[in-house]
């Protein structure tokens, strides 16, 4: 179809194409200003000066960051849980979506064992019930922490199952005609089809994995042990005097906070903490709008 | 198969279960456990009635309504203006262009936006300089109780839009092209055929988004403002959840009343995603599983 344009459609384009330009720079300025801010001098910083360009150019906080070992620690064992986690969530959810997307004359009490999933989505024990609960398995200042208990996350269980609800049954019947079990059927049939989806949820699931920041600090004692999302919150906590008179910090993450330095500093460690993100972000922006909009609308 | 699934779920998700016995407990946290715990007073329900005697629980009930609340219908609007204009592109590059940087804030963490916006909006930051330079004033964005909320807010619709507004895209490009085409036969112009064909075709989603959205009303955003707030704002800025983790975390650490209002929140969130589900089914037939 092709539009004849008005003079008022041409209007109308140059002001919108104005609009969503001026807001899409007003989205990219706060993350210019801290690649600003990594580069400049402290003293310009702390008044306010560097808006875009760096003032008082220094790769300083950058080369202090190459020998900072607590920083390359949490980064490893931000990277560790994301591909562990990932790799296991996925594994979970995919078991526990196959059976859940038979029919119920397939698959007795289909129904019953949705609901046990699905309960945990409205009711649970609450934050400090869970932190007793992991105290007693052992959980606590333990790297599985990180891995286990989201492992069958209920969300990304439904949309897997209804991926797999989309794949005609047929297919399944054909196969296990020819004497296919089901285990052969899920991983020679069912996930090949899937894969489109199942990137999607792997892409959800490390992205989440790398944001976590409050399972860290809730459950380890030594800091030695944060993700490198729980290290970048210390370290908010600990340029903020007025944020600490509601911590009770241990004498370790105390000694582990002195050693955190100025702003472009800071601004450094972030803009690490965001660039893994943003590199491979807008590659693979189609798998997330393609869960988003097939999958289900998750709040 | 289901086996992996259930096992973790019965242990992590049900194992905390007792958290809902710890409400009516007077909880020693010594003993680690819920047995062998002392019932809390008034026939179990004690941790209820002092909590609900505190001023402060109310205050944060208030602000997560009105934080939570204007977060839900802007949350809305912003992505729906978004969507409508975006569509209107016919440049492909510039359309990727803008959603990419609309839709990239939703996958960073509150701890690194948070931690951008303390530094751009501090007393002495560049945004605080910009206005100086313009209205002659500071901004005390993280003291006063109102800048704060809205700064809250805004951070928020700003995190999230990308999300609804992908949502609201994929609905606008369903909407049948012959419809738009009769329109402009009957002389509309594409202001009148957005208003008249476009937004009734897709109310149902944005309805839909809007129902599904309410069963996070008593949430108000806990990542955020545990890295955003300050001691100073907690009057307009303490919502259910962190009152409640500062509850079971310092002081005298009353986690059997911090247990008490998780459940309270969760009884109701029951009832809100009960109602906000049926309507949903009812209605357009959505059905989650």
């Amino acid at each position: 179809m092709k539009i004849k344009k008005s003079k008022g459609r041409i209007v109308f384009e140059v002001v919108n194409y104005s609009i969503l330009a001026f807001l899409a720079i007003l989205c990219i300025i706060p993350f210019l200003h801290l690649l600003a801010v990594s580069f400049s001098a402290d003293e310009f910083t702390s008044k306010g000066e560097v808006f875009l360009i760096p003032q008082g150019f220094t790769m300083q906080a950058y080369e202090y960051l190459a020998q900072k070992k607590e920083f390359f620690t949490a980064l490893g064992i931000s990277v560790m849980r994301t591909v562990l986690g990932t790799a296991i969530s996925l594994i979970v959810i995919v078991m526990t979506a196959y059976p859940l997307s038979k029919t119920d004359g397939r698959f007795k009490g289909r129904t019953g064992f949705t609901w046990f999933f699905l309960i945990t989505m409205f009711l649970g024990g609450g934050l400090f019930a869970t932190y007793f609960l992991y105290k007693q398995l052992g959980l606590l200042n333990n790297f599985l922490v990180y891995i286990l208990p989201g492992a069958c996350d209920v969300w990304f269980v439904l949309m897997m199952m209804n991926f797999f609800r989309g794949i005609p049954k047929e297919i399944e019947e054909a196969a296990l005609m020819d004497g296919a079990g089901q285990f052969t059927v899920l991983f020679k049939i069912y996930i090949p089809l899937a894969l489109p989806s199942i990137a999607t949820i792997v892409l959800f699931t490390a992205i989440g994995q790398w944001n976590s920041w409050f399972d860290g600090i809730m459950f380890m004692n030594d800091p030695s042990k944060y993700p490198l999302q729980s290290y970048l919150y210390t370290m908010i906590v600990s340029s903020d005097p007025t944020k600490q008179s509601g911590f009770t910090l241990t004498p370790e993450q105390l000694e582990a906070l002195k050693n955190i330095g100025g702003k472009n500093l800071q601004a450094a460690q972030i803009f690490l903490g965001i660039l893994p993100i943003a590199l491979v972000f807008p590659f693979l922006q189609r798998f997330f709008v393609k869960g988003i909009t097939v999958g289900s609308v998750k709040g | 198969m289901l086996l992996p699934g259930i096992i973790l779920t019965l242990i992590f998700k049900y194992g905390s279960m007792f958290g809902i016995v710890m409400a009516f407990q007077d909880f020693n946290i010594y003993k680690g456990t819920f047995l062998g715990q002392e019932w809390a007073s008034d026939h179990g329900f004690g941790n209820f009635i002092y909590v609900f005697k505190m001023e402060k629980f109310w205050q944060a009930v208030f602000n997560t309504l009105l934080i939570s609340g204007i977060k839900i219908i802007l949350g809305i609007i912003v992505p729906l203006l978004l969507a409508i204009l975006i569509n209107e592109v016919s440049k492909r590059w510039f359309s990727r262009f803008v959603q990419t940087t609309f839709f990239l804030p939703f996958f960073l963490s509150w701890v690194i936006l948070g931690s951008i916006l303390l530094e751009m909006f501090s007393y002495g930051g560049i945004v605080n300089t910009i206005i100086e330079s313009i209205f002659g004033t500071r901004i005390m964005f993280f003291l006063d109780n109102n800048w704060f909320r809205t700064l809250i807010i805004l951070s928020d619709v700003w995190k999230g839009m990308g999300y609804n507004m992908v949502i609201f895209l994929a609905a606008i490009m369903g909407v049948d092209e012959t419809l738009f085409e009769a329109t402009e036969i009957d002389g509309g112009n594409r202001f009148q055929q957005i208003v008249h064909v476009m937004l009734p075709s897709i109310a149902p989603v944005v309805i839909l988004v809007m129902t599904l959205s309410i069963g996070g009303l008593l949430n108000g955003g806990f990542d955020q403002l545990l890295v955003m707030y300050n001691p100073m704002v907690y009057e307009g800025g303490d919502i259910i959840d962190t009152f409640v983790y500062r509850l079971g975390m310092f002081g005298d650490r009353q986690v059997d009343v911090a247990s008490a209002v998780n459940l309270a929140k969760s009884v109701v969130t029951i009832i809100l995603m009960g109602g906000t589900y049926y309507f949903a089914y009812k209605k357009f037939d959505y059905r989650i599983f």
